[in-house]
């Protein structure tokens, strides 16, 4: 049986409660909003680049615990790092929430993203994990369109 | 059991002292709630997005495709004689199940859904003109909101919503209104499914008549839980889906005025709603066919019939006296629950408590719930305009049924106390 506490774990409940880079980036030259029309999450991402690399990205909305925090340890994770690196953190961490890929192993690129592990025994919440994710990558395709998760 | 025990056993079935049900009985008719849920007797509290089905539904489509499956209307031969008859006698319980003047003022549709937008797009069509207005309420699904957007942005015409207060209850005097001249159809809900609230859908209908003007009621919500009469209630139309009410899912029940259905084009073209062809002129059947083109669901037809007869046995008033009572508690142990809030508090209600808890996403309500074998819905409810209405992006909703029980408001309230020390 799945348990509960290995889907909220403590550090997603802290996040969701105080989450992180929790700001608007009026300056931002990248910028997309996400919707997940089933629950009506809805999330605006900010990112600001420098050449390559990602200089401040930040978020926006309300959505359920999950969504909330995993933006919010998004924003931490990539911050700093380059449109590759974010990528690929991306694609390990999809892995991860679908079940595709343990987290054990990937450790050294999800760092404490691994805590999401658990959303792979609750494929409903899969959606809200990848929320802000999807949006990202949406703001930095310059995608104008919202981005819906259905 | 096997079926002859079973029979033996609704047969010996004493009535239940002084009306009301004998819930114990109800829930031993509905295989699926035998079950356990993450290793929880589930506790399904979902049924105002869909009803359980019991045995009897169950067994009548069975027996239908074992033992009568044929087309109907067009055979010679006995299983096509059999499957007409049967698919024909559903029709008339539905019409003694809302006390329709006459079974072909039934039509079968696939659910409130389609009734909705069958009388948008025939009705509706040949009477919005630019410039006209067709007048909802604030409290409707999106079944009952888009079928007008869509009709109001082809002929340039203007939907108008009539307000509700916080308590989730129509403003009665606003709905008045904005009745007028331009005014072509009020398109209301019997019940709000994401409130419960129930409408004092007479009187709207009495104003609206005042005014000429036609309603259509969408009773998806109200059919399971109440005693539905269309005469007098004097509604234009009234439509439902039958898997919110014990039956199967996709098939439903559009009543309309014979009056109005004669004079109406057809929805759909095809067999069976043709009286004859040619390449130049057809000319259409009578009704009910005109408005059922092509073979339609008869196992979920005859499926509805053996739902509705079901319902008959327990008696809707019991069953609307069960779910008041279970309303009832469940109203007082919810809300006395720190932290939690319901929306739609109107003085007339239908078994649905919509609820939040302060600092916790219904979502997150939903799944940690599941995780205790309770069913409930999450969500806008397919009714975003009434969110924002409430200020919030959703809800959680326990609804009720027949076969619920005290026992299943104190698991919810348990459930709800593991959200919070979830979220402590
Ligand atoms: C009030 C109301 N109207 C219409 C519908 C649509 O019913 P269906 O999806 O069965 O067509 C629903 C179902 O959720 C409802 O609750």
């Amino acid at each position: 049986m799945s348990d509960l506490r290995d889907l909220y774990q403590d550090v997603i409940l802290e996040h969701s409660k105080t989450p992180r880079n929790y700001r608007e980036l009026p300056a931002a030259d990248h910028k997309a909003e996400g919707f997940n029309p089933l629950c009506g999450d809805r999330f605006t991402v900010y990112v600001t680049l420098d050449g390559d690399t990602i200089r401040d990205v930040s978020f926006q909305g309300s959505g359920c615990a999950i969504s909330k925090s995993s933006a919010s340890m998004m924003t931490q994770s990539v911050k700093g790092k380059t449109l590759a690196e974010a990528e690929k953190i991306f694609e390990r961490f999809h892995e991860m929430v679908t079940g595709h890929a343990p987290a054990a192993g990937n450790e050294s690129e999800l760092g404490k993203l691994t805590v999401f592990s658990g959303v792979s025994e609750f494929p409903v919440r899969v959606k809200c994990a990848t929320l802000a994710w999807h949006t990202l990558h949406a703001a930095l395709e310059g995608k104008q369109d919202a981005v819906s998760t259905e | 059991m096997t079926t002859a025990a079973r029979k033996l056993d609704a047969e010996q079935r004493p009535a239940p002292i002084g009306g009301g049900l004998d819930v114990a009985r109800v829930r031993a008719d509905f295989p699926i709630l035998q079950q356990r849920v993450h290793g929880k007797p589930l506790v399904y509290l979902d049924n105002a997005a869909t009803s359980q089905k019991p045995r009897a539904v169950i067994d009548a489509i069975v027996r239908y495709y074992e033992g009568s499956n044929a087309n109907i209307h067009r055979g010679v031969h006995y299983l096509s004689e059999i499957a007409t008859k049967d698919y024909e006698a559903a029709r008339r319980t539905a019409q003694e199940f809302i006390n329709a003047p006459h079974a072909h003022e039934i039509i079968f549709v696939r659910g409130a859904t389609e009734g909705i937008n069958l009388v948008a797009q025939t009705f509706g069509r040949a009477r919005v003109q630019p410039g006209d207005e067709v007048l909802i309420t604030a409290m409707e699904h999106h079944s009952n909101i888009v079928p007008w957007q869509i009709l109001c942005d082809e002929k340039g015409a203007k939907l108008r919503v009539a307000p509700i207060n916080d308590q989730g209850e129509l403003l009665l005097d606003e709905f008045a209104k904005l009745l007028g001249r331009r005014t072509k159809l009020a398109a209301v809900t019997h019940v709000s499914n994401a409130l419960g609230t129930i409408n004092p859908l007479k009187r709207m209908i009495e104003l609206a008549h005042a005014h000429g003007v036609p309603v259509a009621v969408d009773g998806a919500q109200a059919v399971p839980h109440m005693k539905v009469d269309v005469q007098a209630l004097d509604c234009d139309f009234y439509t439902f889906s039958g898997h919110k009410v014990y039956g199967p899912t996709g098939i439903g029940v559009l009543y309309g005025k014979s009056a109005l259905l004669e004079a109406m084009p057809p929805y759909q073209g095809g067999g069976d709603m043709i009286s004859s062809v040619t390449f130049e002129k057809t000319s259409y059947n009578k009704l009910p066919y005109k408005f059922e083109a092509g073979t339609p669901d008869i196992a979920g037809v005859i499926g509805l019939g053996a739902a509705l007869t079901y319902v008959n046995g327990l008696g809707i008033g019991n069953i609307g006296a069960h779910e008041h009572d279970l309303l009832v508690y469940a109203t007082q142990v919810v809300s006395a629950i720190p932290g939690v809030r319901l929306i739609g508090t109107a003085k007339e209600k239908a078994g649905v408590l919509s609820f939040v808890i302060e600092g916790v996403h219904p979502h997150d309500i939903g799944t940690i719930l599941d995780q205790e074998g309770i069913a409930i819905r999450t969500g806008h409810h397919c009714s975003q305009p009434l969110m924002d209405r409430f200020g919030i992006p959703a809800t959680a909703r326990a609804s009720f049924a027949a076969y619920n029980t005290r026992e299943e408001v104190d698991a919810l309230v348990r459930g709800i106390g593991k959200v919070r020390e979830v979220f402590a």
